[in-house]
């Protein structure tokens, strides 16, 4: 019963499921490698699931009619074969793994003729806090860029390990405290999606999802401009009651943002002077 | 006096918690007045808790470990339920006692069910099947049992006193430092760890000098049987792997304990060091857990294939492969930290290699079943779920080990889908599989196999509803441990997986009943030949239960499927013209009383009650000091009473024919 | 090995002192894992000093040195215990036993006086993530030799009262492997802790 309405379900759900689903280049060619290395590999799982039922009913004990070799447990071909089989699927899926793993390093800029969009990205508990430096403002659990434009994101974390995760249109990596990580993302058409904190954070972790909108570039300019008509301005001294402890935020807008913000944040866990020990990538 | 420990800490802050409190001492409490109304202290002191025989420990370790799963599976069923219910804030628990539930689900199945089952197999099976009276070192056999259940203590008494940890059972930081997590949930894990630990790795180097060093004659590396093969390399794993989450668990509780800057985000501390040294641990240990069910999957289909068992050599190196590449894929955890496109490629390699020997097993495995002649028995049936359902994880695990692909699918239902499909066919069916195959030999009456098919019916059934609309959710971008969550469409799926979790409830119900009916039955379904399943290995040569010494005589070996082959030659049962003394380890309290402190201690560092805690300490010191200046550490039993024992077995063996 | 036919007792006890050798050895590698980690956390959190004293302020090169120097002749003294309890001779025995157990102290006693130094001047384990790696690797080492020092205490008690009987000297082998131990992970720290910070 269950099952079935599951699979009712199910059928046309999954179709739109974030992951079945991207919105973009990134998270269409991530994608494509699960399906592609999924195909690879029903080569072998297939016959395998196949051949251990088939074998397990012809050769049930009271079908005496069925061959019976009690001592055959060798043989050098088949040895090599079962080595092989999987060796060569390995292989195959091993390049397109080593090749995938570099073209789509979060790290590596997109190529396009737009110059990327900036955005920094500030884990919080239990928020995300965006900083659009161009722009000079800075929102909560909302990020909002114009589609089309490849978006680099620089993330940093001001409390525990996060994981900034938005599955229709880039995947995910883990913001840490003192430390940046960097992602890209591109959504081809306007549209809204979700975005998570994919880490365990503490008791607001269910709460801390955000809205991301790709937009039109005019919807975008116009974004901006309501975001920047609000009262409330982001600096060392209204920070503070920010990064405080808060569950399921509303959107927030700050309509001026204090410069080096995001650098701040990360510094001061590293004290002046000193080189971190963490291998910070830039 | 009492350090952090007050009134305050017992769990009267919510019902739901203050139940779970009542249940564990209601648990302990009725288990207590049944020993008094039995009057079975003194036996089960003189003959269990004080015994260093590696069966008895074997079995020790067993119940240890079903009783863990009995409560890990009420933490997994509380976290579905909650799942189920839990669109828009809904549910019933709150998110400081739903983080506390899957902290401990995980905890204690990796640490406490798993662990102590597959501790136990081998403590039973192992010295029977290398031809040996004893593992090498009986009395830190007993020290390693007594510190898992210690460990295990302490996780149950977090239930009734204090809270256990919220950080998951990996404990990543900052969030399981001082600063994030004041309270002593996270200190309740790191001493259950860092004691029942070091149990580990004392049963890891127990038991590589056991096999190494105390096998029969003639048998060569090579004449080993399959399960001995892998339980060598999972030992060595063990020795080799535990150090590294000691010195994980061990920084984090310098850091939570002495103020000091191992993980913490500021003063120069470095957290990505702690998911290293963890993850180091942490794949060894799904290779420590799975290579010895390999090994029983490997005797099962064997012996219920009536035919021998397809490719060893193969299967040996396949098992030494994965044992060494264990060790190179610790960063396929962590793709999403960060780490250079080189260095995600390079581990995600090494990973997909691992995929090539396990590949072998299997294939290995379906050649003997290929022209055999099956009985479908439970521990076959296990193998044959095990194999159908193990691929498929093997499957998904090939594609989370594709760093781009794991960008979309880490930390989603997906790779809780994933590990689950690894864990619980690849190591659970196997350890059942273990556990409904040496049952008999064991205890020396059959097994209910009816009621094991039913658990085997039950587990699958419920671990594909389970675990299949977790891959669904983890593809619609679910993230995991989610205790409330605002996407309608994710709960028909959760309501589903809910559902399974409710047959794998019946799974264990039908373990409860064939325990029940086995035992009720036992003087009609006695096993007196010691080979009921026409088997193929010294375990089988021996009477069901086996004698203290296992063997009168120590056999000599001259195959690979020993006592098959005495049986064909016509030498299996032959009498000794003479019985020599045997001389067997003596029985000491020190190995329960070390436990027994090792669980003050661990109670006193979370608590902070340092008087306790140097008090125990010492007691410990001493009682390691007292024993390991002991010589005399065995008795003799004499060739007389060796041969009143024969004579028994003989009667018995004679009675059947 | 005498040529004269054992009986299977004996043989049944040099088996056994035999796998608690091997045991004893699968112990110490795995205590070699855990140095091993410990030095590799130590390499990776030198730059994490957070301001404060960096290792090059704080260590002292003739305090390490005399470590060294006491704890490697220290290692010479029970060769010379092992040799003697070869030879048979009680006394001597006991002798090397009580030079190595001073010379131990020695160390122990250097070791806790550079800790208390640099706690006093502000440079204690909860300073920096740098400092908290040196105190635990350093420290881990000195509660090694801590432990080595009572367990000698114990047989040197045992040699005196039971003699240097088959498993006393088995005792004393594994001891005595168990200190050589401990010098090559001084000789680690001492080149990986003490002369980088120095130079």
């Amino acid at each position: 019963m269950a099952a079935g309405f599951a699979l009712l379900t199910g059928a046309c759900d999954l179709k739109r499921a974030a992951v079945i689903d991207p919105k973009g280049p990134i998270a269409l060619a991530e994608r494509n490698l699960l399906f592609d290395a999924f195909c690879v590999m029903m080569i072998v799982i297939v016959p395998v699931i196949v051949l251990t039922l088939w074998f397990a009913y012809r050769y049930r004990a009271s079908n005496t009619k069925a061959a019976y070799t009690p001592t055959w447990a060798n043989s050098v071909g088949i040895d090599a074969i079962t080595w092989l089989i999987p060796a060569i699927i390995v292989i195959a899926v091993a390049v397109l793994l080593w090749r995938s793993t570099h073209r789509l390093d979060p790290y590596r800029p997109l190529e396009s003729k737009e110059a990327p969009f900036d955005v920094q990205v500030v884990a919080q508990d239990w928020k995300w806090l965006f900083i659009y430096p161009e722009q000079g403002i800075a929102v909560v659990n909302q990020l909002a860029f114009p589609a089309g434009r490849p978006v680099s994101l620089r993330i940093t974390s001001d409390t525990v390990m996060n994981s900034f995760y938005v599955p229709q249109l880039a995947g995910q990596i883990y913001a840490m405290a003192g430390m940046q990580t960097r992602l890209q993302m591109l959504a081809d058409q306007p549209g809204t999606f979700v975005g998570r904190n994919s880490q365990y954070s503490g008791g607001g972790y269910s709460d801390q999802h955000f809205e991301v909108q790709a937009m039109s570039p005019a919807d975008f300019d116009a974004w901006v401009a309501r975001a920047k008509q609000g009262a409330m301005r982001l600096d060392a001294t209204t920070y503070p009651a920010l990064a405080a402890k808060s569950r399921a935020n509303p959107i927030t807008y700050y309509s001026t943002v204090e410069p080096r913000l995001f650098d701040s944040i990360i510094d001061k866990y590293r004290h002046s002077g000193h080189a971190h020990a963490a291998p910070v990538r830039r | 006096m009492f350090g952090k420990l007050t009134i305050d800490a017992l769990p009267f802050y919510s019902p739901i918690a203050a139940g779970g409190a009542a249940v564990t001492v209601g648990g302990a409490l009725l288990v207590a007045i049944v020993l008094t109304w039995l009057r079975a202290w003194k036996y089960l002191w003189t003959d269990w808790l004080t015994s260093v025989d590696h069966k008895r420990i074997g079995i020790m370790y067993i119940v240890l470990a079903l009783i863990m799963l009995l409560r890990g599976f009420v933490d997994a069923l509380m976290m579905r339920a909650q799942q189920a219910m839990a669109l828009n804030a809904g549910g019933y628990l709150p998110p400081e006692h739903f983080d506390q539930i899957f902290s401990s689900h995980g905890t204690i199945m990796i640490f406490f069910m798993a662990m102590p089952f597959m501790t136990g197999l081998m403590n039973v099976i192992v010295p029977l099947q290398i031809g040996t009276r004893d593992v090498a070192f009986p009395w830190l056999n007993a020290v390693s049992l007594w510190l898992s259940a210690a460990g295990a203590a302490l996780v149950m008494v977090s239930l009734v006193i204090g809270k256990f940890s919220t950080a998951g059972w990996t404990g990543y930081p900052p969030y399981s430092g001082i600063e994030y997590n004041p309270g002593v949930g996270v200190d309740y894990w790191i001493w259950a760890i860092l004691i029942s630990g070091v149990g580990s790795t004392l049963s890891g180097i127990n038991f590589i000098v056991t096999i190494l060093k105390r096998r029969a004659p003639g048998m060569t590396l090579m004449r080993m049987t399959p399960f001995v093969w892998t339980a060598l390399v999972a030992s060595v794993l063990m020795a080799f792997a535990f150090p590294a989450i000691t010195v994980a668990c061990g920084l984090l509780a310098l850091d939570r304990l002495a103020g000091m800057h191992f993980f913490t985000n500021a003063h120069g501390g470095n957290m990505m060091n702690y998911v290293n040294l963890f993850w180091i641990w942490g794949h060894p240990e799904v290779y420590i857990l799975i290579l010895p069910a390999f090994g029983i999957f490997s005797e099962v289909v064997s012996t219920f294939s009536r035919k021998r068992l397809f490719g060893y050599e193969s299967l040996v190196y396949a098992t030494a492969a994965i044992g060494i590449l264990s060790f190179t894929v610790w960063l396929h955890h962590f793709f999403t930290m960060g780490s250079s496109a080189g260095v995600n490629a390079f581990f995600g390699v090494m990973t997909m290699i691992i995929a090539v020997p396990t590949g072998v097993k299997v294939f290995n495995w379906l050649l003997t079943m290929y022209r055999g002649r099956i009985d479908f028995h439970p521990s076959m049936m296990w193998s044959i779920g095990f194999i159908v359902t193990f691929v498929i994880g093997g499957m998904t695990g090939v594609l989370l080990a594709i760093p781009p692909a794991d960008f979309l699918m880490h930390n989603t239902t997906f790779l809780v889908a994933h590990f689950h499909n690894m864990i619980i066919p690849g190591v659970l069916f196997g350890y059942l599989a273990g556990y409904m195959y040496w049952f008999p030999k064991a205890f020396g009456f059959a097994f209910n196999r009816g009621w094991g098919l039913g658990a085997f019916w039950c587990w699958i059934i419920g671990f594909y509803l389970a675990f299949m609309p977790l891959y669904l959710l983890g593809l619609k971008g679910m993230p995991r441990r989610m205790e409330t969550y605002n996407d309608p469409t994710w709960q028909p799926y959760l309501l589903v997986a809910a559902s399974g979790a409710l047959v794998v409830l019946c799974g264990i119900g039908c373990m409860v009943m064939q325990l029940y009916v086995s035992i009720r039955d036992r003087a009609r379904t006695r096993d007196l030949t010691g080979d009921p399943f026409d088997g193929r290995t010294l375990e089988w040569s021996t009477s069901s239960p086996p004698p203290p010494y296992n063997f009168a005589v120590i056999p000599t070996v001259s195959d690979r499927e020993a006592f098959l082959e005495m049986k064909e030659k016509g030498v299996a049962y032959r009498r000794p013209a003479a019985y020599e003394p045997i001389r067997i380890p003596s029985n000491t309290p020190i190995g329960v009383i070390l436990g027994a402190f090792g669980f003050v201690l661990g109670f006193a560092m979370v608590w902070h009650i340092w008087w306790l805690v140097l008090a125990s300490g010492l007691v410990m010191f001493a009682a390691v000091i007292v024993r390991s200046s002991n010589d005399d550490q065995e008795f003799t039993l004499s060739a007389a009473e060796v041969k009143a024992i024969e004579d028994q077995r003989y009667r018995q063996l004679g009675s059947r024919s | 090995m005498s040529v004269a036919p054992m009986s299977a007792h004996e043989r049944e006890e040099i088996e056994t002192h035999e796998q608690r050798a091997l045991g004893f050895w699968l112990y110490l590698m795995g205590d070699a894992v855990i140095f091993a980690l410990l030095f590799a956390t130590y390499a990776i959190m030198i730059p994490g000093t957070a301001g404060g004293p960096t290792g090059k302020q704080l260590f002292e090169l003739n305090n390490a040195a005399l470590e060294t120097a006491l704890l490697l002749v220290s290692s010479m003294t029970f060769g010379f215990a092992s040799l003697q309890a070869k030879a048979g001779n009680r006394g001597a025995v006991l002798l090397w036993l009580a030079i190595t157990f001073v010379l131990g102290v020695g160390f122990v006693f250097l070791e806790v006086r550079e800790f208390t130094g640099m706690i006093a001047k502000g440079a204690g384990p909860d300073r920096s993530g740098f400092l908290s790696a040196f105190f635990t690797l350093v420290g881990t080492h000195g509660v090694h030799v801590t432990m080595g020092l009572i367990w000698i205490v114990v047989l040197g008690a045992q040699v005196a009262l039971k003699g240097l009987t088959l498993p006393v000297t088995s005792r004393l082998q594994r001891l005595g492997l168990f200190w050589h131990f401990l010098d090559i992970a001084w000789v680690g720290i001492f080149s990986i802790v003490y002369l980088p910070g120095l130079l």
